[in-house]
């Protein structure tokens, strides 16, 4: 039962970061590439149409955590207290920015709202690896402190960083030179996420421009993707054994390279929407890659005298599994069929959609 | 209180009434949204729809406000209280996470299609994604109210040898006898705010002399709405709920009710007066005896508990805003009836559209019923303590074992900060909404 909710809640936060990914990287792009005015209309407006309805793919996995897991859910959003709330903050304030830009129609107004949706767009970013890389790296769980746990064993908290900003460290901060390269792989990702998205929802002019932007974009991934597969071994000696004790889930990190490999054709691809599901594969195979490589593990520990959190020692009752499990699937093929609905009525380019507020 | 308990409180409080302000409009406006847009169906009058059309531009700056605040409320059951999220996650996370799977995909989802598929889908679809966007705020409403209700009168749960609740009998989280009656006052008090909007609108338009026709519709529509909810917030539903904290909660029901003192014979109704906790009684008292007795128990001389009989630990441990809060939600909503009443009488008699002191006073009242509605969850927030789970959980076992308060401080600012933006660039909004009005342009 714990197996379920695992693989249910994983799948619809591997669909939140897909979605609200390429909102991030509509972003990303818009801060960078977006020059005249008519693209950055357009391009937020890629972004600004669907944000919600992305989002709250991040409120029903964040509900379900809570439901199933509730000890998981209060340990680390606790320990991840700083994070957390700027990662809230940075959802505001862009969100803000979106909702904004377009209310009065006068250029200082439109570039500070871009800069702020930008801005926090590509903090969003690099913050939601930096999470990915802290959970594979694991915490100090009980704030162990010379070998006796200062807290009750299944909780801790981490400073934004510490002195030495390395991963290693007896109390690892949120950001260190591990965590940040995942960050970085984050933000490149997301950034050829949301380039594919504006290829395949508008007409902007620039999107000739962003083929090759992805094209370069994606030997950065590659290069960072090696390095970090390195620094991962010294970091987390022996993260791979899961893949070699269970072959199966190896069909992950070759999704991840499906997608990867696939994004060097991008000039060539036939049709726009290839090139945005080779960048969903990355994304969907980066995320289960990692959650992979530590199952049944959660949130591994740093030190040697608590042991890690994992969906067993995490989990709420049979009983509330159970019921749950119920509602739970009538509730995805709803979300699913939602989801359909919009996608369908709301098909095609959007540059000349009517926003509602004009 | 320590200075941990107090910033978490603060903070929560603070972000919480944030949020408020914004689902408590959206829950009864789609209500009246899908009256506009239903009149439209059935008359073909063009302008019912552009009403209709209107109201979810507001709406949808209010939704877009209730995301973006609502999302801090649910992390911070993690971030705040992780020890009461550790402990009770089993139950209260079956609710919440059921708000957001069934309620808040239906609303955005659809909310996004009655805003840009009116032209795609034809009008009786259109009706039907403004319905959806009615069911998924309203069942919002439900599951947020159905985890209260258990905090406030726990029900369906098993306290295992470790401490934590785990759930023992789902429906009955569901059948708990505080939820109907709460979920009922909630949601005619969203009515209430929301009819009050619409009245207040169409009062400016008239008394601006512009958007007359709609001003006329909007004033009609908001009074008519607004007596039926105001009445039933107060009957049955208020004196409803009155009666279940009076059972369930009674050192709570002494509290609001201002009784310190346990009277031989029936208890007094308090209309006014300040609590002076120094000499354990109520300054400058107005009260009608025998009253209170009377509404609560059909008996003029039941005897009622005061303050004395309960132990000061288990009692809410801030008697003078929870005994505020209440007496404004019954004093605002003793004048929004009066209020409601005089317009209709005067709608009745055909002279409203001209009677501009009333208008006037329409025009005004509008931040009341959101006050009345906040106080009103004050009133079960600051009653059920100093409790999370009433009578099993404190709130001071339920704050995050390891973030100091040091750290609460720094972000309770910062949502201070960032809201305070939020609230100026919301008005900023709504009043461009309003000023440009519900007549669609000339393309």
């Amino acid at each position: 039962m714990e197996l379920y909710w695992y693989l249910i809640i994983a799948v619809v936060l591997a669909i939140f970061f897909v979605l609200d990914g390429y909102d991030f990287g509509v972003g990303i792009i818009h801060l960078f590439f977006a020059k005249k005015e008519s693209d950055k209309e357009v391009i937020a407006k890629a972004a600004g149409l669907f944000w919600d309805s992305n989002e709250v793919w991040l409120v029903a996995g964040g509900g379900m955590l809570f439901m199933a897991f509730p000890t998981l859910y209060s340990s680390a959003f606790s320990g991840f207290y700083l994070p957390l709330i700027i990662v809230l903050w940075l959802i505001v304030f862009r969100a803000i920015g979106l909702e904004f830009r377009g209310q009065f129609n006068y250029n200082i107004w439109t570039t500070i709202w871009d800069k702020a949706f930008g801005v926090s767009s590509l903090l969003l970013a690099l913050f939601f690896g930096v999470a990915l890389g802290n959970v594979v790296r694991g915490v100090n769980l009980g704030g162990v402190e010379n070998g006796i746990s200062v807290y009750e064993k299944q909780y801790f908290f981490l400073p934004l960083w510490n002195s030495s900003f390395s991963p290693l460290s007896e109390h690892p901060g949120v950001l260190d030179w591990f965590t940040i390269i995942i960050g970085l792989i984050s933000v490149v990702t997301l950034a050829i996420h949301g380039a594919t998205w504006i290829i395949l929802k508008t007409n902007a002019s620039i999107n000739n421009q962003l083929k090759s932007v992805t094209f370069k974009l994606n030997v950065a991934l590659l290069i960072l993707t090696i390095f970090s597969l390195v620094v991962w071994e010294i970091v987390k000696p022996n993260s791979l054994n899961n893949f070699i004790d269970k072959p199966y889930l190896i069909g992950f990190p070759i999704i991840y390279f499906v997608g990867l490999f696939g994004l060097f054709f991008i000039k060539r691809l036939k049709k726009d929407i290839y090139a945005f599901t080779f960048s969903t594969l990355v994304i969907l195979g980066g995320i289960t890659s990692s959650l992979a490589s530590l199952f049944p593990v959660v949130l591994p520990s740093t030190n040697t005298i608590n042991e890690p959190l994992t969906i067993y020692n995490t989990a709420t009752s049979e009983y509330g599994l159970s019921v749950a499990l119920g509602w739970g699937i009538i509730g995805l093929i709803l979300l699913f069929g939602y989801f359909i609905v919009q996608k369908r009525i709301l098909t095609g380019k959007i540059d000349h959609m009517d926003y509602g507020n004009h | 209180m320590n200075d941990m308990l107090f910033y978490d409180r603060l903070q929560f409080a603070f972000t919480i009434t944030f949020h408020y302000i914004f689902p408590q409009l959206t829950m009864g406006l789609s209500l009246l949204i899908v009256y506009f847009k239903w009149k439209f169906l059935k008359t073909d009058i063009e302008k019912y729809n552009n009403a209709a059309k209107f109201f979810m531009k507001i709406f949808a700056v209010n939704f877009t406000m209730g995301v973006v605040t609502g999302i801090p409320m649910e992390f911070q059951f993690g971030t705040n209280w992780a020890k009461f999220s550790e402990l009770t996650g089993g139950i209260i996370g079956q609710t919440l996470a059921m708000e957001g799977m069934f309620s808040f995909f239906l609303e955005s989802s659809f909310l996004a299609l009655f805003i840009f598929g009116e032209k795609l889908m034809g009008q009786k679809l259109h009706f039907l994604t403004g319905f959806l966007v009615f069911l998924g705020s309203w069942l919002s409403g439900w599951f947020i109210l159905a985890t209260n209700s258990w905090m406030q009168h726990p029900v369906g749960y098993e306290i295992l040898e470790n401490g934590k609740f785990v759930l023992h009998n789902f429906s009955a989280l569901f059948s708990n006898t505080w939820l109907i009656p709460a979920y009922l006052h909630n949601q005619a008090a969203s009515l209430v705010t929301s009819s009050f909007v619409v009245a207040s609108i169409g009062a400016f338009y008239i008394l601006r002399n512009k958007n007359v026709a709609y001003g006329k519709l909007f004033l009609k529509t908001g009074i008519i709405f607004g007596l039926i909810s105001s009445l039933f917030v107060a009957f049955p539903t208020g004196d409803w709920n009155a009666k279940n904290v009076a059972t369930h909660q009674p050192a709570s029901f002494a509290a609001m009710e201002g009784i310190f003192k346990t009277e031989q014979g029936g208890a007094e109704i308090v209309l006014i007066g300040q609590p002076n906790m120094v000499e354990k009684k109520l300054d400058n008292k107005i009260a009608v005896p025998n009253i209170l007795s009377f509404l609560t128990y059909k008996d003029w001389n039941k005897q009622i508990k005061g303050m004395d009989k309960f132990k000061k630990e288990d009692s809410p441990d801030n008697i003078p805003a929870l005994y505020y809060a209440y007496h404004i939600m019954v004093g605002l909503g003793t004048i929004f009836i009066a209020v409601m009443v005089l317009s209709v009488f005067f709608l009745w008699r055909e002279k409203i559209f001209t009677f501009k002191p009333l208008l006037w006073i329409i025009m005004f009242l509008v931040p009341f019923p959101y006050i009345a509605n906040l106080t009103g969850w004050y009133v079960a927030e600051l009653g059920r303590q100093p409790y999370l789970v009433y009578g099993l959980l404190r709130t001071s076992i339920g704050m995050s074992p390891t973030v100091s308060s040091g750290n609460t401080l720094f972000t309770l600012l910062g949502f201070v900060g960032l809201y305070m933006l939020l609230g100026l660039l919301f008005l900023v909004l709504i009043g461009k909404t309003i000023h440009e009005g519900p007549t669609p342009k000339k393309l």
